[in-house]
C-alpha cells in the first residue's frame, strides 16, 4: 500500500509541476484548493475578525472604568447606540455577546486550528496536501461567509445578538425580551450554523489526512505533538459541534416555528406566551455539550504548538512524549464529559452536580503532568529565547495560573459564590484566552518563515510585543479575581447600582488602562506581520534547526510541497542533542538536531520513547 | 493607595518598553551579522534576565493583590452553612497558591538558568517513568482530598433537611425586580402560575386555591435570624439568578421549572453593620462618595443618594435584559420579634385582591 502511495504521490507530483505556471490570481489566491495558501486565509481573516473582538472589549472596558463619562469614541464606533458618548446598556450586552463569540470562535477556533492544522498537517506528516483539497477550500469559504454574516449583524436596525455568548433562551428565544433577541440574533444562529457546517468540514478532512497521508515511516508515535493536539482537537470538534448545530437548531424552531423546546410559562410584554413544557435547562445541557469541549477545541491546538516550539527552542526533547499523548488523549476524553459544571446552580439534581464535580477535578491531572512535563523540558536545556519560544513559555505560565483556579470553579460548592462573578471572566480568560493567543503568536512567529517563504518576523518587535503583553496579560486579569471574591457579577453595564462596590472601582479603572497599554502594543505585532510579509528578512531554509519535515521543502511555495519524492521518516521529530554512542559528540557532529528524514546512523540506537 | 498601584504599574510598563528600546537600539547595530532574525547570545542574554524580572513582577502582583485586595473578600459568612463555604475556600485558594508560587517559580528560573549559550550542550533526556509517576500520583492524591470534602460540603448544602420551623419562601423574578412571597399562616405556598396573572395579582397566584389566600407578597426580603429559610424560586420572563453573596447563596431561577435553594440566616442586619469589616468598608465607601458627589456638584449635576448604612441584597446574576445591573432586592435580617411584627403589618393575598 505503502509503495502505491509513493507511486501515486509521483504522480500527482509530476502533475503539479506543470501546472504551477497555469494558476490565475483567483485560484491561486482566492479559490485556491492549496492548504498553505488556505492557512493564510484563515490566519488573515481570523487576525482581522480579532481586531473587531479586542477592539470591542476595549470599549466596554471603558464604559465599566468610567461609567459617568462621556466618550465621542463612542459615538463614532457605536452611532445611535450612543448618543452625545454615553453608551445605552443593551449595546454593553451586545459587544460583550460579540466579544465573547467572535473571540471563541472565530478567532481562537478558526484562526488558531484553522491556520496550524491546514498548515502543518500535510506538511510535518509528508503529505502532498490535505485529503480533499476541495472540501478544505468549502470549509474557508464557509467560514469567511459566517464571518461576514456575524460582521452584518452589527449593522441591523435592533443592534447585535446581546443574550451573552451562551445565547440562553428565553433571552435569546424572544425579541420581544430585548429588542437585539430579533433580526440580530436570526443573523447569529444563521452565522454559527455555517460555522458549524466549516468546522466539521474541517475537521473531518484533517482526522483523514492523519490516518491516511502520513508518510512511509511516520507512524503515530513518530508523530510530532503538534499533529498529534491537531488530530484530537479535530475529534473533538466532529463529536461536539454537532451538538450545538442541533441546540442552534432548536432554538429556531422556538424562534420561528411556535415549538417550544425550551420555553415554557412565561409572561412577557403583557401577554401569557402559548409555549408550554419546555425547558431552558435543556438549552443548557446541550450548548456545554459543545461548549465545554470547545475550551479544549481551543487550547489543545496551543498546546501542541507550544510542545513542538519548547523542545525546538531548548534543543531538548519534549519531556514525556508518550505521557503528553496520554495527557491530549485523556483531557480529550474528559473534556467530554464535565459540560454540567457550568451548570451547578441552573436547578439540575444536585446529584449530577457531584458527579460533574468528580470528572471536573480529574482534568487537573492530564493537565498538571502537562505543565510539569513543560517545565522538565527546560531543565537543562540550551534555550533560544526566539519570540515563538517566549510566547510558549508564557503559555504555560498563564495556563498554570488560569488552570489553578478551575479548581475552585469546577467545586460545586465553591461554585455557588463565584458562579457568574469576575473571578470567572479572570480564570477563563487566563486559562483559554491568553494562553490560547499566546499559543496563536508562538505559531505565527515560528512558523511565519513557512508561510511566506522564507521571509521572517523582526524578532526584536517580537520582543517587544512579547513583555508588553505579558505584563500588560497579567495586570488585566489577576486583580479580576480578587473583584470576582467581592461578588461583583460579570455581564453587569454599570456597577453603579450597588453602592457597596464603589471601592472597587479603582481596581476596575487600573484594569482598563493595562488593557488599553495591552491592546495598544498588539500594534506592533500588526505591523511587524505586515511589513514583514513584503520586506522580512530572508532566513535559511531550517532557520529554527528543527527536526519536523515542514522544514525540508523548498522556501519556494509549490503545490504538492516538494519537488521529488515525499521524504521518508526514520525517527521521531525530538532527536535533539543526542549523543552518539560513545557521548563524545552529537549523532551527526557538531549538528544538535537530527531532522526526521535522516535515517539511524551507524550504532545509533533508536529512542524507546 | 490605588494611585500608587497604578503608577506602580505604569513605571513597570515604562521600564519594560525602555528595556525594550535599549535592546532594539543595540542589537540593530550589529544584527546585519550572523543570525538574522534568529535569537543570538546576546538576545538569549537579555531574555533571560527579562525573565527574572517577569518572575519578580508576577511575584509582586500576587501579593500586592493579595495584601490590599483580600479586603475586598467579602465578609465573614452570614449563613450557617457559608462557614464550611468559607473554610474550603481558604484551603483551596491555598493548596493552589502553593502550587502557583512553586511551578511559577520553576518555569521562570529554569528559564534564566539554562538561556541558550553557543557550545553549550542541552541534556537529551526524554523520559523518567518515575518522576511522571510522582506528579501524576500527587495531584491525585490533593485532588481526591479536595473532591471529597468539597462533595461532602456540597451534600450537605444542597441535599438539607427540612427543619420543622422552617420558613419557605418564594422568590419571584420578573424583568427588572424580585418579589417576595411569604407563605402565610399554613406555611403552605398556594399554587402558582402565569396564567393566572392579572392586574395586581402579578405573581399568577390562583386566586381558587385556598392555601394562597394567607400569602403575602413583598418586595423586601426579610428574613428572621437563626430559622432555616427555604426559598422557591420562580420565574415570569426569562432566566435569572437569585444572587446572595453574603449568605453564600446562588440558584438560577428558571421559567417553566421551580428551584430551590435553603440557609439559615445567622447574623442580623443590625450585627453586620456593627462589624469592624462592615464599618471600615462604609466609611471608605463614603469617602468615595463624598469626593464623587464633590466633583458632581462642581458639574452641576445631582449628587449621589447617601449611602449611610449597609444592608444585605440580593442581585439577579444572570443576563436578563438591558437593565439586568440593576435588578436587586433589600434583605434585612432580624429577630423573630421584629420579623413576625413586620410580617403582621404586610398585606395577605386576599387582602389585596379586594381592595
Amino acid at each position: 500500500m505503502a509503495a502505491d502511495a509513493t507511486a501515486l504521490d509521483h504522480h500527482a507530483h509530476d502533475d503539479h509541476g506543470h501546472h504551477d505556471h497555469h494558476q490565475t490570481f483567483i485560484s491561486k489566491y482566492i479559490f485556491s484548493t492549496d492548504h498553505k495558501m488556505i492557512s493564510k486565509q484563515y490566519l488573515i481573516t481570523g487576525l482581522i475578525m480579532g481586531i473587531i473582538g479586542i477592539a470591542m472589549s476595549l470599549l466596554f472596558r471603558m464604559q465599566l472604568a468610567w461609567p459617568d463619562t462621556k466618550f465621542t469614541i463612542f459615538e463614532i464606533f457605536l452611532g445611535k447606540w450612543a448618543p452625545d458618548g454615553v453608551m445605552d446598556p443593551s449595546i454593553y450586552l451586545s459587544l460583550v455577546t460579540i466579544h465573547g463569540t467572535i473571540m471563541v470562535f472565530f478567532v481562537l477556533t478558526a484562526g488558531l486550528s484553522g491556520t496550524f492544522s491546514n498548515l502543518l498537517i500535510p506538511l510535518q506528516i509528508g503529505a502532498r496536501d490535505m485529503a480533499s483539497g476541495f472540501l478544505n477550500m468549502v470549509s474557508y469559504w464557509l467560514f469567511f461567509l459566517s464571518s461576514v454574516i456575524m460582521v452584518s449583524s452589527l449593522f441591523v436596525e435592533a443592534g447585535p445578538a446581546a443574550a451573552g455568548w451562551t445565547i440562553y433562551p428565553p433571552l435569546s428565544a424572544l425579541p420581544n425580551s430585548i429588542s437585539a433577541s430579533g433580526a440580530g440574533m436570526t443573523l447569529w444562529l444563521v452565522s454559527m450554523a455555517i460555522f458549524i457546517a466549516s468546522s466539521l468540514l474541517g475537521s473531518l478532512n484533517y482526522i483523514v489526512t492523519v490516518i491516511n497521508l502520513r508518510t512511509k515511516g511516520m507512524s503515530m508515535t513518530r508523530l510530532p505533538l503538534t499533529i498529534w493536539a491537531f488530530f484530537v482537537t479535530a475529534i473533538i470538534g466532529v463529536v461536539s459541534f454537532p451538538v450545538l448545530l442541533s441546540a442552534a437548531l432548536l432554538l429556531i424552531m422556538d424562534r420561528s416555528f411556535g415549538t417550544s423546546f425550551f420555553l415554557s410559562d412565561i409572561y412577557i410584554g403583557g401577554e401569557v406566551l402559548h409555549n408550554q413544557g419546555g425547558s431552558p435547562v435543556l438549552f443548557e445541557h446541550l450548548f456545554w455539550f459543545l461548549g465545554h469541549p470547545e475550551v479544549y477545541i481551543v487550547l489543545l491546538p496551543a498546546l501542541g504548538i507550544s510542545s513542538e516550539v519548547i523542545a525546538t527552542n531548548s534543543r531538548k526533547p519534549i519531556f514525556g512524549y508518550r505521557a503528553m499523548i496520554a495527557s491530549i488523549l485523556a483531557i480529550a476524553f474528559l473534556s467530554t464529559i464535565v459540560w454540567g459544571h457550568h451548570m451547578f446552580v441552573s436547578g439540575m439534581n444536585p446529584f449530577l452536580g457531584s458527579v460533574f464535580t468528580f470528572t471536573t477535578l480529574l482534568i487537573a491531572i492530564p493537565s498538571a503532568v502537562k505543565a510539569f512535563n513543560y517545565i522538565t523540558t527546560l531543565w537543562k536545556g540550551n534555550l533560544q529565547f526566539n519570540p515563538a519560544m517566549l510566547f510558549s513559555i508564557g503559555l504555560v505560565s498563564t495556563f498554570i495560573t488560569g488552570g489553578l483556579t478551575g479548581i475552585i470553579l469546577g467545586d460545586s460548592t465553591l461554585d455557588i459564590n463565584v458562579h457568574d462573578t469576575y473571578f470567572v471572566v479572570a480564570h477563563f480568560h487566563l486559562v483559554m484566552g491568553i494562553s490560547a493567543l499566546y499559543g496563536l503568536f508562538a505559531g505565527v512567529y515560528h512558523w511565519f518563515p513557512k508561510m511566506f517563504e522564507g521571509r521572517m518576523l523582526n524578532k526584536n518587535l517580537g520582543y517587544v510585543h512579547f513583555w508588553v503583553t505579558a505584563i500588560g496579560s497579567y495586570a488585566v486579569f489577576f486583580p479580576m479575581h480578587f473583584i470576582g471574591m467581592a461578588g461583583l457579577p460579570r455581564r453587569y453595564y454599570s456597577n453603579t447600582a450597588f453602592p457597596y462596590f464603589d471601592d472597587l472601582a479603582d481596581v476596575n479603572t487600573m484594569i482598563t488602562i493595562a488593557a488599553i497599554i495591552t491592546a495598544a502594543v498588539q500594534l506592533v505585532f500588526l505591523y511587524n506581520f505586515i511589513s514583514s510579509i513584503f520586506y522580512g528578512k530572508r532566513g535559511p531554509k531550517n532557520p529554527w534547526k528543527s527536526n519536523t519535515l515542514e522544514w525540508t521543502t523548498e522556501l519556494k511555495h509549490i503545490h504538492g510541497n516538494w519537488e521529488g519524492e515525499i521524504p521518508h521518516v526514520y525517527r521521531w521529530s525530538y532527536d535533539y542533542s543526542k549523543l552518539n554512542e560513545d557521548e563524545t559528540d552529537y549523532v551527526i557532529p557538531g549538528q544538535d538536531f537530527i531532522p526526521q528524514n535522516i535515517p539511524l546512523q551507524p550504532g545509533e540506537e533508536e529512542m524507546n520513547h | 493607595m490605588i494611585v500608587f498601584l497604578v503608577l506602580i504599574v505604569i513605571a513597570l510598563f515604562a521600564v519594560a518598553i525602555w528595556q525594550m528600546s535599549k535592546i532594539y537600539a543595540l542589537s540593530k547595530g550589529n544584527s546585519q551579522g550572523d543570525e538574522g532574525e534568529v535569537a543570538n547570545g546576546k538576545d538569549n542574554r537579555i531574555n533571560a534576565k527579562l525573565m527574572v524580572m517577569f518572575m519578580v513582577f508576577l511575584y509582586f502582583l500576587m501579593f500586592y493583590c493579595f495584601w490590599h485586595y483580600s479586603k475586598f473578600y467579602l465578609p465573614e459568612a452570614s449563613s450557617a452553612h457559608g462557614g464550611k463555604y468559607d473554610t474550603l475556600m481558604f484551603i483551596s485558594i491555598a493548596v493552589i497558591m502553593v502550587v502557583q508560587v512553586i511551578t511559577q517559580f520553576l518555569l521562570h528560573f529554569f528559564a534564566y538558568k539554562y538561556k541558550g549559550e553557543k557550545g553549550k550542550r542541552a541534556l537529551f533526556y526524554a523520559d523518567n517513568d518515575k518522576l511522571e509517576f510522582i506528579w501524576t500520583i500527587i495531584p491525585v492524591i490533593v485532588l481526591a482530598g479536595l473532591i471529597i470534602y468539597g462533595l461532602f460540603t456540597w451534600s450537605d448544602i444542597m441535599n438539607f433537611e427540612e427543619d420543622e420551623d422552617a420558613i419557605v419562601i418564594e422568590l419571584y423574578a420578573q424583568r427588572f425586580n424580585w418579589k417576595a412571597r411569604y407563605a402565610g399562616d399554613d406555611n403552605i405556598l398556594g399554587d402558582a402560575n402565569v396564567r393566572f396573572i392579572e392586574g395586581i395579582n402579578q405573581l399568577g397566584v390562583d386566586p381558587s386555591d385556598s392555601d394562597g389566600s394567607d400569602d403575602v407578597v413583598t418586595t423586601e426580603l426579610h428574613l428572621p435570624v437563626g430559622k432555616q429559610v427555604i426559598f422557591k424560586l420562580r420565574s415570569q420572563d426569562v432566566l435569572h439568578s437569585a444572587y446572595m453573596p453574603h449568605f453564600r447563596a446562588q440558584m438560577n431561577v428558571v421559567p417553566g421549572m421551580i428551584t430551590q435553594f435553603s440557609f439559615t440566616p445567622t447574623v442580623t442586619t443590625a450585627e453586620i453593620r456593627e462589624t469592624d469589616y462592615m464599618q471600615e468598608k462604609m466609611r471608605t465607601i463614603q469617602e468615595i462618595r463624598k469626593e464623587k458627589n464633590k466633583e458632581l456638584a462642581a458639574a452641576g449635576e445631582s449628587t449621589l443618594e447617601a449611602y449611610d448604612e449597609f444592608d444585605y441584597y440580593l442581585l439577579c446574576n444572570k443576563i436578563c435584559g438591558s437593565s439586568h445591573y440593576n435588578m436587586q432586592m433589600k434583605i434585612i435580617v432580624e429577630t423573630q420579634e421584629e420579623y413576625e411584627t413586620w410580617l403582621k403589618g404586610q398585606k395577605t393575598f386576599s387582602e389585596s385582591m379586594e381592595n
